[in-house]
């Protein structure tokens, strides 16, 4: 471990921009829903109502989580209830950043030789990322304190964040070891996150119905700590289980660590064909998207089935509660529930749709970066033909995985409209194209700006969450393209936004590709 | 035409950087052509033009009597280019990188490759990921020396091979050429195997080409070195024209010569009376540590 604090304050003055952004930035998030909950529900009755309605709402628990209580505080709590998941994101990135992407480009080993012990870069990585967690929870501590919010339930709050940010950071630490490539440690690490991120859904989704499922909550780190339930009953020990399971975490990590060799990871590398049975542009893009597209596909489907399965909760809560027919009726009746519960999360499914279509647009820059472009494009093989090849599963993938989603939910759901469930999710394309056309976009045009192609779906996803609860200004929902698609069961369909989000799209696409037409290659 | 590449007046520019001021290439078929320059000459830059990934601003080029940049697709099934600094993707094999690109290029010769597996004593089977930079190399090289090409576009080929390798592919491109149905331009920064490889050479600093010719016409840009005890004061000889680094410790004389002017300073160096004479032959080494250094200016 010697040399673990020269490494951290080398990944402070690396990262010296972008730790504080989320640290910082998501911490300040939830005080800005305190007055705007009191804006919009003034009384106690006002609030009351909202959160009976919200606590049996599975749309709203699919996003949120769980909702117990109804003061300020716990509406406030609950409704920044993804706010965990995109910490554990941020953590998770980082400390895969700070190990198996240096190792893999060769950093460590540079820096290997200043007398560092062994272990030293994990550390530093695991210490500097979850000292940024707990700043952000003291920062959503601080801020709640300053709107006047109870004690405990602040503290508690800003540990429900902090602890998601160090749970993922252990979680990171452990696929940074099991692969050589730092995209394959931060794929399965996201795979994880996503896992639990489902069993949440799962179990608090079935809470509210028969509760036969509630016990997949706790198999899940983001379940124990959305259980703390901050202003309410403060619950302290799943804070505990956290803390265990992320110095579990990371001790697993540093064993991996003793047992593999620098530069491999724990799972061997086999041989392969010694000649190629392929030989066209077409093929190599599908070799290397290949992975991408069925990862994705498998795990769409997993949301579908959840999704689709604890549909059946939402009619059950609806006919059950006798104290809430009333509150039920005036909102359309069950089937309107059940509609806008499938619409919400076909929409939930299309902002991540579009995540895997940036993903897989950016493989261009990758490509470029590496150097393979080069290669390629020094063969008879145009530019035109190269970009092709990606976009053909930039923009067909979305579709492939969408179906996969739709199709699982509605087979999950028997009871529903097969035909509406699937086109509620397919309307979801055009919006999903316009965001890979805008990283075509930049890919094209400022090519060494291309990862800000992630703060599309990002303000999306902001719009998502924040839009309806801070009371924005329609042109700003505007924004989002996915504003635009019809909610589907339930809404109205028209096609208008549908062609206009294509055609969107499809202009986005061609400025890029004539920008890449034009440029350096690699710039 | 006779030229496979004639670049005259090359200019590229970086935002404020020039990276290329003026080049001059010209590099004619069937002969293989060094290139050579000091880390950040643009070498690497002049290449990526010759192959259409970037556009020059100014000066003309024509590869192959194409543009290279209106018709890069249809001259790269012609040319087969090995990068500096060789990635591959992690998941393929070295085997099928070698296949993929030859079969982009347009063809390439199954047993051509295996003999050319045999002789770098390539793995095929490996995965991108776990080659080591010698071997990624070593791929690069098979997949271009086997490939069904006009002309072969090399930077720096030869970068991260061990010394046996190294004599393996001079051998490989000494076959080449002496089947002469290749053109090779050769950007390298080691001299040995440019003196043993290259018919012509054009060495650029700065982005502007300063010597360009036959190894022999090299040779007389260079200097040889004279040290010798005089009988008399050496008048004169100092300020010979061709005479450079003179230096007189009592009797004894030291001083470079540049090869046109080594019979005036011989004749002068007869008539002061000479009792010893040490002679150094000229060496590349020197002429191009001399146009290297001359960037520090
Ligand atoms: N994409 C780019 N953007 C800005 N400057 C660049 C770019 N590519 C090259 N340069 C600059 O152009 C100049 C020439 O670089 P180049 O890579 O062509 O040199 P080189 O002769 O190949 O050097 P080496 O022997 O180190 O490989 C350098 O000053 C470099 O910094
Ligand atoms: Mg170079």
């Amino acid at each position: 471990m010697t040399g673990t604090g020269k490494l951290i304050r080398l990944i402070l003055r690396r990262d010296r921009s972008i730790l504080p952004l989320w640290a910082v930035l998501l911490g300040l998030v939830p005080a800005g829903y305190v007055a705007s909950f009191e804006g919009l529900f003034p009384t106690e009755a006002d609030r009351v109502e909202y959160a009976q309605v919200s606590a049996s709402n599975a749309g709203f628990v699919t996003l949120y989580g769980p909702l117990h209580g109804s003061s300020l505080g716990e509406l406030v709590a609950w409704r920044a209830g993804f706010l965990p998941v995109l910490v554990a994101l941020c953590a998770l990135l980082t400390v895969v950043r700070h190990t198996r992407t240096d190792e893999e480009v060769g950093r460590t080993e540079l820096i290997g030789a200043a007398s560092i012990g062994r272990h030293a870069p994990l550390a530093a990585a695991l210490i500097t990322t979850c000292a940024a967690s707990l700043l952000l929870g003291a920062v959503l501590t601080a801020a709640m304190l300053g709107q006047g919010m109870p004690a405990e339930g602040s503290v508690a709050f800003g540990a429900e964040m902090a602890l998601a940010g160090c749970a993922f950071a252990g979680v990171g630490a452990i696929t940074a070891q099991l692969t050589s490539s730092a995209r394959s440690a931060r794929s399965i690490a996201i795979v994880a996150l996503g896992v639990s991120f489902v069993l949440r859904v799962g179990g608090d989704v079935s809470a509210i119905g028969d509760g036969s499922l509630s016990w997949l909550s706790w198999l899940s780190p983001l379940g124990w700590v959305q259980h703390l339930f901050p202003y309410g009953v403060n619950n302290w020990w799943p804070a505990v289980l956290t803390i265990l399971f992320t110095l579990v975490a990371a001790s697993v990590a540093a064993v991996l660590l003793t047992r593999r060799d620098f530069g491999a990871g724990l799972l061997p590398a086999r041989l392969g064909p010694a000649s190629a049975s392929f030989g066209s542009p077409f093929a190599l893009a599908w070799r290397l998207h290949r992975g991408l597209l069925l990862g994705w596909t498998v795990g769409f489907a997993l949301l579908g089935l959840i999704f689709g399965g604890v549909g059946g909760s939402v009619v059950d809560i609806a006919s059950d509660n006798q104290g809430l027919s009333d509150i039920f009726a005036r909102l359309g009746g069950s089937d309107a529930l059940v509609d806008s519960y499938f619409a919400g999360t076909a929409g939930i499914v299309g902002l991540i749709a579009a995540c895997y279509a940036v993903q897989a647009t950016l493989r261009l820059r990758d490509e470029e970066q590496t150097g393979n472009a080069e290669a390629v494009l020094s063969t008879a093989v145009s530019r035109y033909t190269w970009a092709g090849t990606h976009l053909f599963f930039s923009l067909l993938g979305p579709a492939v995985v969408l179906t996969a989603a739709g199709v699982a939910t509605a087979l999950a759901y028997p009871a529903g409209d097969f035909g509406a469930i699937l086109a509620g999710t397919l309307v979801q394309l055009p919006a999903v194209w316009v965001l890979a056309a805008l990283a075509v976009l930049t890919f094209g045009l400022l090519p060494r700006l291309s990862a800000v192609a992630w703060a599309a779906p990002a303000v999306c996803l902001l719009i998502l969450l924040v839009g309806q609860t801070l009371q924005l200004d329609q042109w700003f929902l505007d924004i989002s393209p996915f504003t635009h698609v019809p909610h589907l069961p339930g809404g109205e369909a028209s096609a208008t936004p549908l062609v206009t989000l294509t055609l969107i799209a499809a202009a986005l696409t061609a400025v890029g590709i004539a920008g890449l037409r034009r440029r350096n290659i690699p710039d | 035409m006779t030229e496979a590449i004639d670049a005259t007046g090359l200019v590229k520019r970086f935002g404020k950087v020039t990276a290329l001021d003026g080049l001059d290439l010209h590099v004619a078929t069937g002969e293989v052509h060094g290139f050579l320059g000091p880390n950040g000459a643009g070498k690497t830059t002049a290449i990526r033009i010759l192959l259409g990934l970037m556009r020059h601003n100014g000066g003309r080029v024509t590869l192959l009597g194409g543009d290279p940049w209106s018709e890069a697709t249809a001259l790269h099934k012609r040319l087969a280019y090995v990068p500096g600094d060789v990635t591959l993707w992690p998941t393929l094999t070295g085997g099928e990188v070698i296949d993929l690109l030859g079969r982009l290029r347009g063809g390439l010769s199954g047993q051509r490759k295996a003999e050319l597996l045999e002789r770098f004593q390539l793995d095929p089977r490996k995965k991108g990921r776990t080659y080591s930079k010698g071997n990624r190399q070593k791929v690069a090289l098979i997949a271009a020396l086997a490939s069904d090409v006009e002309l072969l576009i090399l930077d720096e080929p030869t970068s991260g091979l061990d010394p046996l390798m190294e004599e393996v592919f001079r051998q490989v491109i000494l076959e080449e050429k002496r089947r002469g149905d290749r053109t090779v331009l050769l950007s390298s920064h080691i001299l040995a195997e440019v003196e043993a490889l290259c018919d012509r050479l054009t060495i650029i600093r700065d982005g502007r080409t300063v010597e360009t010719g036959t190894l022999t016409d090299m040779r007389h840009l260079t200097r040889t070195t004279i040290q010798a005890q005089l009988a008399g004061p050496p008048d004169g000889l100092a300020t010979l024209t061709g005479v450079h680094d003179f230096q007189l410790d009592h009797d004894r004389v030291r001083f470079d010569v540049d090869t046109d002017a080594l019979e005036p300073a011989l004749q002068k160096l007869v008539q002061v009376g000479v009792r010893s004479l040490v002679s150094q032959p000229p060496s590349l080494e020197e002429l191009f540590l001399r146009q290297y250094q001359r960037a520090d200016r």
